[in-house]
């Protein structure tokens, strides 16, 4: 059966749904967010419909560049350790038996139904001095407990563990639909398996992986409740004061235009490198 | 046992159950049609739970309006949600208890229903700072219950209590401390302000503000927790995880009495004293019920019942109470409190809240 290709307006019915949807929980509420984000802000009260750049210019200082900054980095960082495990475990789940697979799976799929705040909580009583795993080493003898949280690495830790069982059901696709023969052809070229890996595997998955580093990067640049809970204040980033902003201080302008903000730089951020993906392809 | 298990359920009994759950759903309209009710915000946690089991069953057998308690996040947020609702003709909760400084705000975008005096005579016996009117006169809030902040200490961690605010700026305490997150409910610029700057008329400059925030500055060492969420910190104080900070007097009061071995001390310079006030939203279409619940709250039965219970402290006259001095003590103290500058977060709330948040997370 051939597909023609839509002719006229009722052709096109099937993509009204999927448009409306779209436009009723994207387009409109982030239209009204770009609108509130050049409305007047009244201290001491709340907001009046006006055209002013104030709220972008209050946000053009070197304290909310900092945090900008600091933000993005935590979200490439959590990406990169992501994919860092991601990958190489992937790779080999995907060579595992089939039993050993559906029950990893079904594990990684059982963190998904974890909210942030038990992840939060969890992990802070993990790490904490009077009840965490450090108490082990004490036990063992290996050191005093002590606390680990707050600190950059439980907020590192904690977020990659959300994150982590997202990369795994982007990247598994990929990795069972990749030929094995490739990496027996490199194998009989006399390749170690490392070699293989890093030589064969991971240039043929280039595409999937740099998509995998974007939607954890993304995923990542929205965690606001994390950070306030493994990290100390410095660790907070741009979505922890955009909801100190709105929901505290009912200053929803100065909000809506830090999350404009952070939403263009993101897709700007994301854009730069597919662009870079295409021009290396291209090469 | 085991016969009562292999026995089929009988499509009868499956269709009488589903009847019955029926029924069950349906129940809650048939009660809304009928009695009177009332939606009553107040603080989630032990908060509303004592106020759940020691007041409102109370005085839904005095009045027959039937209260739905909503649990309100702390100050702000709630205001915040209160005032989109009403922008939008809702009314989340028709009373709420909310905090002085929550209350100016929404005072500013006439969140607050005037309310009639007319029905509210016990409003008498209430000491005067805890009316709130609006600039031209109309009523906006009633003093529903005062509470303080005071130095709390886990008691396995600290068997000495902490005499002095200064403790926060001790070295000795490096990381141990856990502080409210904002500067619109921690009152720390006071606290620094009674503290060292001999009172807090040194607030009332732009510069002595900056003064104040380059002192306060310097715990920031020992402070292992800047809190949003009190579940948070309250976990950790009794943990003695973080064994030292600002909290509740009342709720620590409460978890001391469940044995955790937590204290609050009401510190030589004062405990910081705010209050709740009871306000009604705009959007509200029960101003009668409100009236009636506002008034009932006023009374000095239900307000030592409070202090007895709830350990807050009563916003009506002490000469019209039957608490005990000893029971008295224990919800208030003689030292003179610290009273947050309220106008100061009114009129200058941005730059308080750039400076300290560029203060804690620079």
């Amino acid at each position: 059966m051939r597909r023609e290709p839509p002719q006229r307006f009722p052709d096109y019915g099937p993509l009204m749904f999927p448009a409306a949807m779209l436009v009723v929980f994207f387009v409109i509420p982030f239209a009204t967010m770009i609108a509130v984000s050049f409305f007047e802000r009244q201290q001491g009260g709340f907001y009046e419909p006006a055209f002013v750049f104030d709220n972008y210019g209050r946000f053009l200082s070197l304290f909310f560049g900092k945090v900008l900054a600091f933000s993005l980095f935590l979200a490439m960082a959590v990406a990169a350790a992501c994919v860092t495990i991601g990958v190489p475990f992937t790779y080999l789940l995907s060579r595992s038996s089939r039993g050993t697979q559906i029950r990893w799976l079904v594990v990684l799929l059982s963190i998904l139904s974890l909210s942030e705040v038990m992840i939060g909580f969890a992990w802070s009583t993990l790490l904490s001095r009077t009840a965490g795993i450090t108490n082990l080493f004490a036990m063992l003898g290996l050191m005093d407990a002590q606390a680990l949280t707050p600190s950059f690495g439980a907020v590192m830790t904690a977020m990659t563990y959300q994150a982590l069982p997202y990369t795994v059901l982007v990247l598994y696709p990929a990795l069972v639909r990749l030929d094995p023969t490739l990496t027996e052809a490199a194998r009989t070229l006399g390749a170690s398996p490392v070699r293989a890996f890093f030589t064969v595997i991971v240039p043929a998955l280039r595409n999937t992986i740099l998509a995998t580093l974007i939607m954890v990067f993304i995923f990542a640049l929205g965690s606001y409740l994390l950070p306030q809970l493994l990290g100390r204040p410095q660790h907070w980033t741009l979505s922890v004061l955009i909801t100190d902003q709105a929901i505290y201080q009912s200053n929803m302008p100065f909000a809506a235009a830090m999350a404009v903000f952070l939403v263009l730089v993101s897709l700007s951020l994301v854009g730069l490198a597919v662009y870079a993906g295409r021009q290396k392809e291209a090469a | 046992m085991r016969e009562i298990l292999n026995k089929a359920a009988s499509r009868r009994a499956v269709l009488g159950a589903g009847l019955a759950g029926a029924s069950m759903l349906a129940m809650p309209s048939i009660l809304r049609a009928q009695d009177r009710s009332l939606k009553v915000g107040v603080y989630g946690g032990y908060f509303k739970d004592s106020f759940d089991k020691n007041i409102f069953p109370e005085f839904t057998k005095a009045t027959g309006i039937a209260v739905e308690s909503v649990a309100e996040p702390t100050g702000e947020a709630w205001l915040v949600q209160l005032e989109q609702a009403a922008r939008a003709g809702q009314a989340p909760a028709d009373v709420s208890m909310m905090s002085q400084v929550a209350l100016l705000k929404g005072m500013s975008t006439d969140l607050w229903a005037p309310l009639d005096m007319s029905k509210i005579p016990n409003v008498s016996g209430l000491i005067d700072t805890f009316v709130n009117k609006y600039p031209d006169g109309r009523f906006a809030g009633i003093g529903a219950v005062s509470w303080y902040i005071t130095l709390v200490t886990n008691t396995d961690v600290y068997p000495e209590a902490p005499t002095s605010w200064s403790a926060l700026w001790d070295a000795a305490n490096a990381d141990k401390l856990g502080l409210l997150a904002l500067v619109s409910n921690s009152f720390l610029l006071e606290v620094t302000a009674r503290t060292y700057f001999g009172g807090t008329d040194i607030l009332d400059t732009e510069e002595g503000i900056l003064e104040v925030f380059d002192k306060l500055a310097e715990v920031k060492p020992n402070v292992r927790l800047w809190y949003r969420d009190e579940a948070q910190f309250e976990q950790a104080l009794k943990s003695g995880e973080i064994p030292m900070g600002q909290y509740y007097h009342d709720v620590t009061g409460l978890a001391a009495a469940d044995g955790h071995p937590v204290r609050s001390t009401f510190p030589e310079e004062g405990g910081i004293r705010d209050s709740g006030s009871w306000a009604l939203s705009r959007a509200s279409e029960k101003v009668e019920e409100a009236h009636t619940f506002i008034n009932y709250m006023c009374q000095p039965e239900i307000q030592a019942v409070l202090s007895r219970k709830v350990g807050t402290s009563p916003t009506v006259k002490r000469d019209l109470l039957d608490l005990t001095a000893e029971e008295f003590n224990a919800v208030s103290s003689d030292i003179e409190p610290i009273i947050p500058r309220y106008e100061m977060y009114q009129e200058r709330s941005d730059f308080l809240n750039q400076k300290w948040t560029e203060m804690i997370a620079g």
